[in-house]
């Protein structure tokens, strides 16, 4: 079989991703998605709270993937369910990518373009290296999730969670409102790794005690989840002799962070940035593999899904421009014109200036930015570039520099980790400084 | 009345049954959790020693020799992941080469073949991982390693395929003397067999002293694991041991038979017999003792980490024979390290042993092949084809890091003495054992349990009864 893009993973990434790039003029592609529906994490997060940005309206997860899914199929975008992806490799300037299902067995298609869209998966227990026994009942956030809403399944009765990520706090309240008895949120930094959203609506709202610099030092019960020891830490993050407690409960949640999961970008030999667990990539969200672009949570893990769906768009106009670039001159039919309209920036007279790399710096409490690298002759008007920061600031400022001289400066009252950033950078102004090699992010404090 | 029972379900005892099984005779085994090699045998180092470490004459040299010998034959024979990477004793200093040289001439004593002591900059040649540090070092290429459950596994298949049978969560409660043979007392119901043998692990003693005067002791000794991602699996390729301390063989670093890394173990005397928790001072431990032996240990990689009980007996050597005082009751008591290693020759010795006072017919239909259940992720893709033809079940990916599909845990409920439990699949398929650590396949694996065992999602278990993952339906709390 040969497609001119395979898209890896059917969650709101991938949906989004194959939208953008069947609107921009790519028909022979295909999505593949490993569960028995597309959606991905978002059928399982069935509170609201999503599409504010999108769709300036609050949806649950599964409606806000509906929107997605819907368009997917009025777009009749081929997709093939319970279908894993096992192994992409590259022959040429073709990437093979390897599946399985049961209709079809083992099948590998020929693709001129591959988009990642794997998302991520959490840190386990195991991970954490908690010490203790390793009894029945203890869960990742996710799991535990699945459990409740998708089987209708109560994974535990008197909960403690650890670490205060996202879905963490969305299970405090949700095992609260199934009749689950949740003791406390304990989060090892001084700050919770969560939305301030959600801190208010799913803990303080039920009285759920959070516990900042405090983390699990010890499970107990041989079979099932008996007890937890929790313990306050010091600054760095060392249990504090003496100020163990012991908290009855028969469940123990993970909530202590997602890695994106890159174990087929890893076999096909993408560049990896060490900060953020993702590939590299330029402006383009492609990666330093000709063809291959990543965007989602498998790139880095967000904060909330109306960037993945805009991130993603970008990456599947990226990848059509990709495509159309590279296809036979002679074939100028109406997609081609569509790519061109759209996209239409990256013509021959940039594409001599292709080898204008601009680095983009992540320094002073900037922990990585995405992407990391602009090439000028590919750039949009606008690029968005999107980050983290390493802790918690108020009253600070983003700064950003085109080598030396400082571009722009945002004013913000607070910064957090638990919150994705972005500047939006102008090709105008990049241009209009001679042999600019490098633009700087920081994080500026008084 | 049978004519043999084996306390214990372990990879002792498993191994003794699958020997037995070679004669006509009425075995079966009693074991107090919901599956075999529930104990010391599920968590250990996964080791097959070459055989220099023990005193020459003791019991655990030559049947550490023997069982390395072993071990080759019986991974064809009964289908199950073996290799021989070689092992490294390291010394970091030049003034304890005596001690090495010691060990060299033990094992050559005890006959381990193509001992060699070299050089720190030959170890690093073939080991380029190895800390700089290292001066000397003691070479055993005959050294290797083994899945511990898939060798259990393997043995007590075959054994249940050749009439021995298994009373899992069975737990032994008294074992009388009575005439011409023992009362077995358990948690369900009496047993009465001719001969007993005591398999039980940390319990032997417990167990042995119920019908004998000559009293022996066994101390549990925990020893903690950490395990580490595949990725960082090739950090080295032979085990790699320290010169010992008084406590055993110091912190080993080794690849596992399936491609991870592991380091540990310490060694701490506990008094709880079930105490297989790890403690945060055991695990930093580990990790900086193992941290010698290598340039960088990469701790950011590591999966999950657990701790097992040796069954340390007073004495320091393995307690295996008939009771003085107790005709008929066989002991395989003291079964520590290289107990793995020496299973297979256990089970011989104890085996022959056996018939040799209490004579019995070899069996003429004795298998002594079994296949194991097919692994997707080490087949070709032909291979993974040809499967898939014959059950599409195999094309269901179940366990994405360990690349597991459903026909291999329906395989592995199916076939005989098969999975009930999560733990049961786990160690015979390897879903749930990659680095997301079942959270992404558990779920799928207790809804595929239930639906072949025929119960409800919420009877599935981790391993013994009270492991329970879920406890109600929502709104039924």
């Amino acid at each position: 079989m040969e497609k001119d893009l395979v898209i890896i993973g059917g969650g709101p990434a991938g949906l989004a991703a194959a939208i953008a790039a069947k609107e921009a003029g790519v028909s022979n592609l295909l999505i593949l998605e490993r569960d028995n529906k597309l959606g991905g994490i978002l059928n399982q997060c069935i509170h609201n709270g999503f599409g504010l940005h999108t769709f300036k309206e609050e949806l649950t997860g599964p409606e806000y993937a509906a929107r997605f899914i819907d368009k997917a199929l009025k777009l009749e975008i081929p997709y093939k369910l319970e279908t894993m992806v096992i192994d992409i490799s590259r022959d040429g300037d073709f990437k093979m990518v390897s599946y399985m299902n049961r209709e079809e067995g083992l099948v590998t298609v020929k693709a001129k373009a591959v988009i990642l869209c794997m998302g991520c998966r959490e840190r386990s227990r195991g991970a954490l290296n908690i010490p203790g026994y390793r009894p029945a009942g203890i869960y990742t956030a996710g799991t535990a999730q699945r459990y409740v809403n998708i089987e209708g399944r109560m994974p535990g009765k008197e909960v403690v969670i650890l670490g205060s990520g996202d879905i963490g706090l969305i299970m405090a309240r949700r095992m609260t409102f199934e009749g689950a008895k949740v003791k406390l949120v304990a989060e090892l930094m001084p700050y919770s790794g969560g939305l301030k959203r959600n801190i208010a609506q799913c803990l303080k709202d039920f009285d759920i005690p959070l516990l900042l610099s405090h983390t699990v030092v010890d499970i107990k019960g041989k079979e099932r989840v008996e007890a937890v020891v929790i313990a306050k830490v010091d600054e760095n993050s060392k249990p504090i002799p003496g100020t163990e407690e012991e908290i009855k409960c028969d469940t123990l949640l993970l909530s202590c962070g997602l890695i994106p999961e890159n174990e087929l970008s890893g076999g096909l030999g993408v560049g990896m940035n060490r900060v953020t667990g993702g590939p590299l990539v330029n402006e383009s969200l492609e990666t330093d593999i000709e063809g291959v672009f990543a965007c989602g949570n498998v790139l880095h893990v967000h904060d909330l899904v109306d960037y993945v769906s805009e991130e993603s768009a970008q990456a599947g106009k990226k990848a059509a421009e990709y495509l159309g670039v590279n296809e036979e001159k002679d074939s100028c039919d109406k997609e081609r014109c569509a790519i061109k309209e759209t996209g239409g920036k990256s013509d021959d007279k940039d594409t001599e200036k292709a080898d204008h790399f601009i680095k983009i710096n992540a320094v002073d409490g900037v922990r990585y930015t995405v992407p990391s690298v602009i090439r000028l002759s590919h750039m949009e008007d606008r690029q968005t570039v999107r980050f983290r920061v390493g802790a918690v600031y108020k009253k600070a400022a983003i700064q950003v520099l085109a080598g030396d001289k400082e571009i722009m400066n945002l004013k913000k009252a607070a910064l957090a980790p638990g919150e994705m950033e972005q500047v939006i950078l102008q090709k105008s102004v990049l241009e209009s400084i001679p042999d600019l090699e490098e633009v700087t992010i920081r994080v500026k404090t008084d | 009345m049978q004519d043999i029972i084996i306390i214990g379900a372990g990879v002792t005892g498993c191994a003794i049954a699958r020997e037995l099984s070679r004669y006509d005779l009425d075995v079966c085994v009693i074991e107090k959790s919901s599956d075999v090699c529930e104990g010391t045998s599920k968590a250990n180092s996964g080791i097959v020693h070459a055989g220099y470490d023990a005193k020459p004459g003791s019991l655990k040299a030559k049947l550490n020799v023997r069982g390395n010998e072993m071990m080759e034959q019986l991974s064809k024979e009964l289908d199950f992941p073996f290799k021989r990477n070689g092992s490294m004793v390291l010394c970091f200093d030049e003034k304890d080469k005596g001690q090495l040289e010691r060990l060299l001439d033990q094992g050559r004593q005890n006959g381990v073949k193509d001992l060699r002591i070299i050089t720190g900059d030959e170890a690093r040649k073939i080991e380029p991982g190895l800390s700089d540090e290292v001066c000397f070092a003691l070479y055993a290429p005959t050294g290797g390693i083994v899945c511990p459950f898939n060798l259990t596994i393997a043995l007590a298949e075959n054994a249940a395929v050749n009439g021995v049978k298994f009373h899992l969560g069975t737990k032994v409660t008294d074992v009388l003397k009575e005439d011409g043979g023992y009362l077995v007392k358990t948690s369900k119901g009496d047993f009465k067999s001719r001969i007993v043998v005591n398999a039980s692990g940390v319990y032997a003693a417990k167990i042995h002293n119920l019908v004998s005067d000559e009293k022996i002791n066994i101390v549990p000794r925990k020893g903690e694991y950490c395990l580490f991602d595949k990725m960082v699996g090739g950090l080295v390729s032979s085990t790699i041991f320290q010169l010992p301390t008084k406590y055993g063989k110091g912190v080993l670093v080794t690849p596992t038979v399936h491609g991870n890394l592991l380091v540990g173990p310490n060694a701490v005397d506990i008094d709880d017999f079930e105490g297989v928790n790890t403690t945060a001072e055991g695990l930093s431990d580990i990790l900086k003792r193992g941290g010698l032996s290598v340039k960088q240990l990469p701790t950011r990689q590591i999966i999950t980490s657990f701790a097992g009980l040796r069954a340390h007996e007073d004495k320091g050597d393995f307690v295996i024979g008939e009771a003085n005082d107790a005709p008929g009751f066989f002991d395989a008591a003291g079964i520590e390290s290289p107990g793995l290693s020496c299973a297979p020759a256990i089970g011989e010795y104890l085996a022959d042993m056996i018939v040799a006072k209490y004579p019995a017919k070899k069996k003429e239909n004795f298998v002594s092949k079994r296949k194991g259940i097919p692994s997707m992720a080490l087949a070709s893709p032909e291979e993974k084809k040809k499967l898939i033809e014959e059950n599409p079940l195999y094309a269901n990916v179940v366990c994405r890091c360990e690349l597991v599909t459903e026909g291999e845990i329906v395989d592995s409920i199916k076939r005989p003495l098969g999975a009930t439990t999560l733990d049961g699949v786990k160690r015979r398929t390897r879903a749930g054992m990659g680095r997301c650590q079942a959270g992404f396949c558990s779920p799928k694996t207790v809804e595929i349990l239930a639906r072949e065992l025929g119960v409800d999602e919420a009877e599935i278990t981790k391993n013994d009864r009270g492991s329970e993952f879920i406890l109600g339906d929502i709104k039924d709390v």
